[in-house]
C-alpha cells in the first residue's frame, strides 16, 4: 500500500495509525534515504502506541527504548553499522524477544537482520515536503 | 579520595583515576574514530566484544600512569545509564568486580552527569549553580545544574542531535566521517551567508527544546539539488551557512534561559563545544551579557572516563552508592 505524505505531521500521523494495528513481536524494517522521514514515521508510531516520550534519533545511541506505552517500542537506527554481522554486538537478538515492536531505520545496512515476517517501509523524498510511503506486509496492507 | 572510573556508553572504552573530583591523575581512551577514518564512514564499531577486549587493559594502565597501585584506590565509579545496554553492561560489571575485588564503595555515574563534571576538571572554581549546555553527537540538553546531583532537563532535541546534524551534512558534502572537524575547517572559508537555511524552530510547548533535522534536511536537499543541475555546490559556503545557523540556535537557546533563569554562569559540555563558530559566538553573546563561560578543553569533551570520575566524587558525597546488583540502563532521566 503507498500513501504520500505532505508535511512531517502527516507523517506522524501516518505512523500512529499504522502502530495501532501492530502485535508484539513485530517488526517494521525502514527503508530511505537521510530526510526522508523515518524518525518522523517512528515518533508518530510512539504516540500510536501510546507513548509520549521525546522520541529523537537513535543514529548515535544505535537503540532508544521507549517504555511507557502498553508494550515497549525498541528504535533501532542502523545508520553506523557496517553490515548484519554486527547485530550481535548490539544485542538484536535480544530485542526481539522483549515482547514489543522493533522498528529499524537505515534496514538497508543490515539486510541479513529479517527473517521476511517483517513488514517494510519505504519512504522516498518526491518534493520538499512530500512523502511516497509505500508499505509492504503486516495489517494496514490487506 | 582516588576514584578509579569507567566509561563504555558507546563507542568508547575508557578508564581513569580522578583525586577528589577535581584532578585527573590518568585518563585512558580506546577509540573506535580511527577505523571510521579509515572506512570512510559506516563502520564496524560499538562493539560491546571490544570492550570487553580493551578495559581491562586500560585500567591497569589507567593505575599505572597515575602512579599508583591497587591499594590507593578509595572508590569505583562507572556510567550505568544512559547508553548502549551491552556496551553500558561491560563497564558496570567491570566496576562492580573491581569494587568488590578491591573491597571499595562502587557509584553508579549518569553519562550526561559525567559530561557536565568534565567542567570541574577544567575549572577547579567553577561550582554549582550553573547552566549547562550539552551538546554531541548523541545529545543537544540544555540542564539547569542547581547542585552537583540535583539537575533538571530545561529543553532538548525534539530530532537530531546537533552533532548529528554536523556529521550527515558532511556526508552528503563528500566530507567524510566525523563530519564535525571538516565541517569546522572548511566553515573558515566560506561565506555564513552563501546559504539561507532554516532557523530549526520549535514552537509548540518548551520554548527551550530544539531542532535540527530541518536544517539536515535542507543541507541534503541543496547538495542533492546541486548534483542534478550540476551545479557547483559552494562547499565552504554551505559549511559556514550550517556553522552559523547550529550555533545561533544553540546559543540563542542558552542565552535566553540564562537570562529568565538568572544565571551568571555558562558552562557548555560534550564534543560539539569543539566547534570553532560555537566557541566564538558564546564568547561573544557571554561577553555582551556579563556571564562567565566555562568550556572544557576538547580532550574532555567527548566521552572519557575522567569526567565519570569527576562527577563520582559529588555522587559519593551525597551517598550515592550502589550495592552488587547495580544494573545498567539504556535510557535514565537526568
Ligand atoms: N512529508 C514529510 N514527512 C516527513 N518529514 C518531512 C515531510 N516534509 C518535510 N519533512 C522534513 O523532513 C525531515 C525528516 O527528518 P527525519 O529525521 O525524520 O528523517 P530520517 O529519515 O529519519 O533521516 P535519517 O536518515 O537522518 O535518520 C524533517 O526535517 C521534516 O520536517
Ligand atoms: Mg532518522
Amino acid at each position: 500500500m503507498t500513501y504520500t505524505t505532505h508535511s512531517e505531521s502527516g507523517t506522524e500521523a501516518l505512523g500512529a495509525e499504522f502502530a495501532k494495528t501492530l502485535p508484539a513481536g513485530a517488526v517494521v524494517a525502514l527503508y530511505g534515504d537521510l530526510g526522508c522521514g523515518k524518525t518522523a514515521f517512528v515518533r508518530g508510531m510512539a504516540r500510536g502506541m501510546g507513548i509520549d516520550c521525546v522520541v529523537n534519533s537513535p543514529t548515535f545511541t544505535i537503540v532508544n527504548e521507549y517504555l511507557g506505552g502498553e508494550m515497549p517500542l525498541f528504535h533501532f537506527d542502523m545508520y553506523r553499522l557496517g553490515g548484519a554481522d554486527e547485530l550481535y554486538d548490539i544485542g538484536w537478538e535480544d530485542y526481539l524477544g522483549r515482547g514489543g515492536v522493533c522498528a529499524v531505520e537505515w534496514s538497508e545496512n543490515v539486510p541479513g537482520a529479517f527473517e521476511g515476517d517483517e513488514i517494510a517501509v519505504r519512504f522516498e523524498k518526491t518534493g520538499e515536503n512530500d512523502r511516497t510511503i509505500t508499505i509492504e506486509g503486516g495489517p494496514l496492507t490487506c | 579520595m582516588n576514584i578509579l572510573a569507567f566509561e563504555s556508553s558507546c563507542d568508547e572504552t575508557a578508564a581513569a583515576v580522578v583525586a577528589d573530583g577535581r584532578t585527573i591523575l590518568s585518563n585512558e581512551i580506546f577509540s573506535q574514530v580511527a577505523l571510521h577514518e579509515i572506512y570512510g564512514g559506516v563502520v564496524p564499531e560499538i562493539a560491546a566484544r571490544s570492550h570487553l577486549e580493551v578495559i581491562s587493559l586500560l585500567a591497569d594502565r589507567a593505575l599505572e600512569k597515575a602512579g599508583l597501585a591497587r591499594a590507593d584506590i578509595d572508590a569505583v565509579a562507572c556510567t550505568y545509564a544512559p547508553g548502549l545496554i551491552g556496551a553500558v553492561l561491560v563497564g558496570v560489571n567491570f566496576a562492580k568486580s573491581a569494587a568488590l575485588a578491591l573491597d571499595k564503595p562502587l557509584i553508579p555515574v549518569h553519562h550526561i552527569r559525567g559530561h557536565i563534571a568534565a567542567n570541574y576538571l577544567a575549572y577547579p572554581d567553577l561550582e554549582p549553580p550553573f547552566l549547562c549546555l550539552a551538546i554531541s553527537g548523541g545529545n543537544t540538553m540544555l540542564v539547569d545544574v542547581r547542585g552537583y546531583t540535583d539537575m533538571r532537563i530545561l529543553g532538548q532535541t525534539r530530532d537530531d542531535a546537533a552533532g548529528e546534524c554536523f556529521d550527515k551534512s558532511a556526508r552528503v558534502m563528500g566530507l567524510g566521517y566525523p563530519g564535525g572537524k571538516p565541517i569546522d575547517d572548511l566553515s573558515k572559508q566560506g561565506d555564513d551567508r552563501a546559504y539561507d537555511l532554516p532557523r530549526p524552530a520549535v514552537n509548540d510547548g518548551n520554548p527551550y527544546d530544539m531542532s535540527f533535522s530541518g536544517l539536515k534536511t535542507a543541507v541534503v536537499n541543496i547538495a542533492h539539488h546541486a548534483q542534478q543541475t550540476d551545479e557547483a555546490l559552494d562547499k565552504p559556503g554551505l559549511a559556514a551557512s550550517l556553522c552559523r545557523a547550529v550555533s545561533e540556535t544553540l546559543v540563542g537557546r542558552t542565552m535566553d534561559a540564562a537570562k529568565a533563569l538568572g544565571y551568571r554562569s555558562i558552562a557548555v559540555a560534550g564534543g560539539v563545544a569543539a566547534n570553532s563558530r560555537i566557541r566564538a559566538d558564546f564568547e561573544a553573546a557571554c561577553r555582551k551579557a556579563g556571564r562567565t563561560l566555562y568550556v572544557p578543553p576538547l580532550r574532555l569533551c567527548g566521552d572519557n572516563a575522567a569526567m565519570i570520575g569527576a562527577q563520582g566524587y559529588y555522587e559519593y558525597l551525597a551517598g550515592h552508592i550502589a550495592g552488587p546488583d547495580l544494573n545498567a540502563y539504556a535510557t535514565m532521566e537526568i
